[in-house]
């Protein structure tokens, strides 16, 4: 048993930082650092990045193109990246349809879709929420019927992370309303520009425009998008749902952003001192801090086993429900930090970017101006990717209940 | 980076828990508990046999050399058993303060016997008013001629009774709460003038309040240069700290199986309780606090004789505030998924909530850590 990462983990981890520094523009860092969204085009570059570097697909084998990580680069990887502020990947080609495709699609499918997800050429997005079928996702309504070589879909998806800028949808589709809700499901892959599709916008409180709603009016989707077998889609949405859990705490971003909240409260006063001195709130900051590394620690303890045999059983729920709550921790703290300021709620302040223009600017400090519309962003954490509630459903059964 | 236990780890853990299993029973420790020693003589040289009371001590007085990490295997053993005999304040807290003064032959002379499980030594450190304050030593230690004289008392001395040597700290110069001027002594609890007010501890243990009067000990039984034993007594204090924060994860580990295996059995309502959403949330919290428990339990074991003493500090706090928490959200919840059979003498799960309970006040509780892990960020 040790700590300390190995002497070639040590350096790759030196490969990354030194990757970091010739490749991460201070634009961009700006912006993720200080909390600001990040477009379509700033996400699709740092993609092309790393995709010249070889890194574009991190997660995958060798076969298909990716750099041959094992589960700890990765960690070290998107550790280092958090903490230069780097994008956050999205997950929806890389990690979620690619390896769908990769196990059960065919060779034309993997030849057609993988290398773009890789090069940052096509964007995907994830059709998997309808109105009446969240977290019990087998009750979803989205019908496609056969007809010929395509299947004619009708339907409506929601909870749509950044559809507005995809090309893609990978969506679950029901093929047999007859059969046992889970044995009529099949996963089709959609171009968005397919006549027929609708993207609408959903406003979140944070006032952000992150999610939508789709629908499909008589969208025709050649039958050779289907991947694997008609009414066989659920086996491949649960090997989705089950793959690449083990770095869902965050723990990069969570270092990341609690040096931000020391900072912050070491730069408010109060009663004359620095707030940070206060003991109560002292206090709650080592708490976090705490909690943070006790994850951190379980977090590494899961990799290790990993390198031995996959996870098997409730780690990918411990890491996912103590890791929303810390992160949701983090964020409320981080406001409250900056009391009053966080009061300003200026959507432009927020969107402000990198280049200080003054027209653009909140009242107060300007890292609070960001503080609170976060707050509100991170109560999604503990809702998406199977509720808090769903992840302890799945340990209670792990443990046998 | 690497979380898997040696080999040797683990035979050392399955050699502890196979000799508890078969020797100590929970019949077995409610009968100990109720002897007036409070602990059995006759278990302790089971112990000795397999070498636990040896696994610390040095090689050269007869040890095994080992060090937290073996500890930690065997450490969880102890708690889930309800282990009455003194390992974490002999084998481990008493062995590690020794160590630092192998040099000396009384200290050597004394490491030898604890190896063996001839001899048994415990720390007398804290003192009353101080709480967890390792600074505030108020007992001191004159010097006449050839012969120190102690003077004080000691608070909740942990099996004082069955030690066969105190290791006292007392104060050579300066005043309570002074970093210099503290010194350590052999002495033997026979000695004229230890007075012992014993008393059973909340979770079956024996400890007691010593008292100090014109205590005479041979100058030769004071611990490494008059007034500089501080260090050392904080070393070996943290040493069992991690020993402390394993031993009770073992413990929660024990109380979460047996609360699983009870809601599988009890039927209300025509079913298993375990059926209710509720007490599976319940449950899924419990044990999401104790694989945090679990992984700062690791932590500790692995910086518990770190030689960069804030980062040591900072683990070690850390791993008592998260180990604090889980012990009592465990501890309390299993007593509650029980209902009223939680609250009776008869099951195991009381005796293991009151072990928790006595860990979560032992060196330091949550608050008080927290306190201290958020003093030295500043610093």
């Amino acid at each position: 048993m040790r700590l300390e990462f190995t002497d070639e983990e040590q350096a790759f981890r030196e490969e990354v930082r030194s990757f970091l520094r010739d490749q991460l523009s201070p634009e961009i860092s700006a912006k993720v650092l200080a909390g600001y969204e990040l477009g379509r085009e700033d996400h699709l570059e740092w993609q092309r990045r790393l995709h010249r570097r070889g890194w574009g697909a991190m997660g995958w084998p060798v076969e298909f193109g990716g750099p041959g990580w094992n589960s700890v680069q990765q960690y070290i990887f998107e550790e280092e990246s958090a903490l230069a502020g780097g994008p956050r990947l999205i997950p929806f080609g890389t990690k979620m349809v690619a390896p769908v495709i990769m196990a059960f699609g065919n060779v034309a499918q993997q030849q057609r879709f993988l290398p773009k997800i890789s090069a940052g050429e096509e964007w995907w997005c994830q059709g998997y929420s309808e109105p009446g079928a969240g977290s019990d996702l087998a009750s979803l309504k989205t019908r496609a019927v056969r007809e010929g070589d395509h299947y004619v879909v009708n339907g409506q998806k929601t909870w749509n992370t950044l559809g507005q800028f995809a090309d893609w949808i990978f969506c679950l589709v029901r093929t047999d309303s007859q059969a046992k809700q889970q044995s009529g499901i099949t996963f089709l892959l959609i171009d968005m520009k397919t006549p027929g599709i609708t993207v609408r916008p959903i406003m979140l409180m944070d006032g952000g425009h992150e999610v939508n709603e789709i629908w499909f009016e008589n969208v025709r989707v050649p039958v050779e998008n289907r991947i694997g077998e008609e009414n066989r889609g659920w086996t491949y949405a649960k090997f989705l749902l089950g793959h690449e859990r083990t770095n869902i705490a965050g723990i990069g971003i969570a270092k990341r952003e609690l040096a931000r909240l020391k900072h912050i409260a070491a730069s408010e006063r109060q009663n004359g001192r620095p707030l940070i001195e206060d003991p109560l709130f002292a206090a709650q900051i080592a708490q976090i801090e705490i909690d943070l590394w006790a994850l951190e620690i379980t977090n590494l303890r899961v990799l290790s086993a990993e390198r031995k045999s996959p996870a098997a059983g409730p780690e990918a729920s411990i890491l996912k429900v103590r890791g929303t709550e810390i992160h949701q921790a983090i964020s409320e703290t981080l406001m409250r930090a900056v009391g009053p300021y966080a009061l300003p709620f200026r959507r432009e302040a927020m969107e402000a970017g990198w280049q200080f223009d003054p027209t653009r600017e909140s009242p107060g400090p300007r890292y609070a101006s960001t503080l609170a519309a976060s707050y509100f962003n991170q109560r999604k954490l503990s809702i998406f990717g199977g509720t808090n509630e769903i992840q302890k459903n799945i340990i209670a059964k792990m443990i046998g209940l | 980076m690497n979380f898997e236990f040696s080999d040797e780890q683990r035979q050392l853990h399955d050699v502890v828990e196979r000799y508890l299993n078969e020797q100590y029973p929970f019949d077995r420790y409610k009968s100990i508990k109720n002897t007036a020693a409070g602990w059995d003589a006759s278990v302790w040289r089971g112990l000795a046999e397999l070498g636990v009371p040896a696994i610390t001590v040095p090689v050269e007085q007869g040890g095994l050399g080992f060090g937290p990490l073996e500890t930690l295997a065997m450490m969880g053993e102890c708690g889930r058993s309800l282990l009455l005999e003194p390992v974490l304040f002999s084998a481990v807290i008493g062995t590690a303060l020794l160590r630092a003064f192998a040099d000396s032959e009384p200290a050597a002379e004394l490491l030898a016997g604890l190896a063996s499980g001839e001899k048994i030594a415990v720390p007398a450190h804290f003192e009353s008013g101080a709480r967890n304050d390792s600074q505030w030593v108020g007992t001191t230690a004159r010097r006449v001629g050839a012969l120190y004289e102690l003077d004080g008392h000691k608070a909740v001395v942990m099996h004082a009774g069955a030690a066969d040597t105190l290791l006292v700290s007392a104060r050579t110069s300066g005043e309570p709460g002074d970093a210099k001027g503290v010194s350590l002594f052999l002495v033997p609890r026979a000695a004229p003038g230890v007075v012992l007010d014993e008393y059973p501890t909340v979770d079956g243990r024996r400890a007691a309040d010593v008292y100090f009067k014109g205590v005479e000990v041979p100058a030769e039984n004071r611990l490494g240069p008059e007034g500089d034993a501080l260090r050392a007594i904080e070393a070996a204090l943290d040493i069992g700290l991690a020993a402390l924060c394993a031993d009770a994860v073992g413990v929660m580990q024990a109380m979460l199986d047996a609360t699983v295996e009870y809601v599988r059995q009890r039927q209300q309502f025509g079913q298993p309780i375990g059926r209710f959403q509720v007490l599976q949330h319940r449950i899924a919290d419990m044990l999401i606090h104790l694989e945090q428990a679990r992984s700062m339990s690791y932590l500790a074991a692995l910086r518990c004789t770190h030689e960069d003493s804030l980062e040591r500090r900072r683990a070690l706090s850390a791993a008592k505030v998260v180990i604090g928490q889980a012990a009592r959200f465990i501890g309390q919840q299993a007593v509650q998924l029980h209902g009223g059979m939680g609250m009776t003498d008869e099951l195991q799960v009381s005796h293991w909530f009151k072990r928790l309970t006595a860990a979560q006040l032992m060196f330091g509780d949550s608050d008080t850590h927290l306190q201290r892990f958020a003093a030295l960020k500043r610093a």
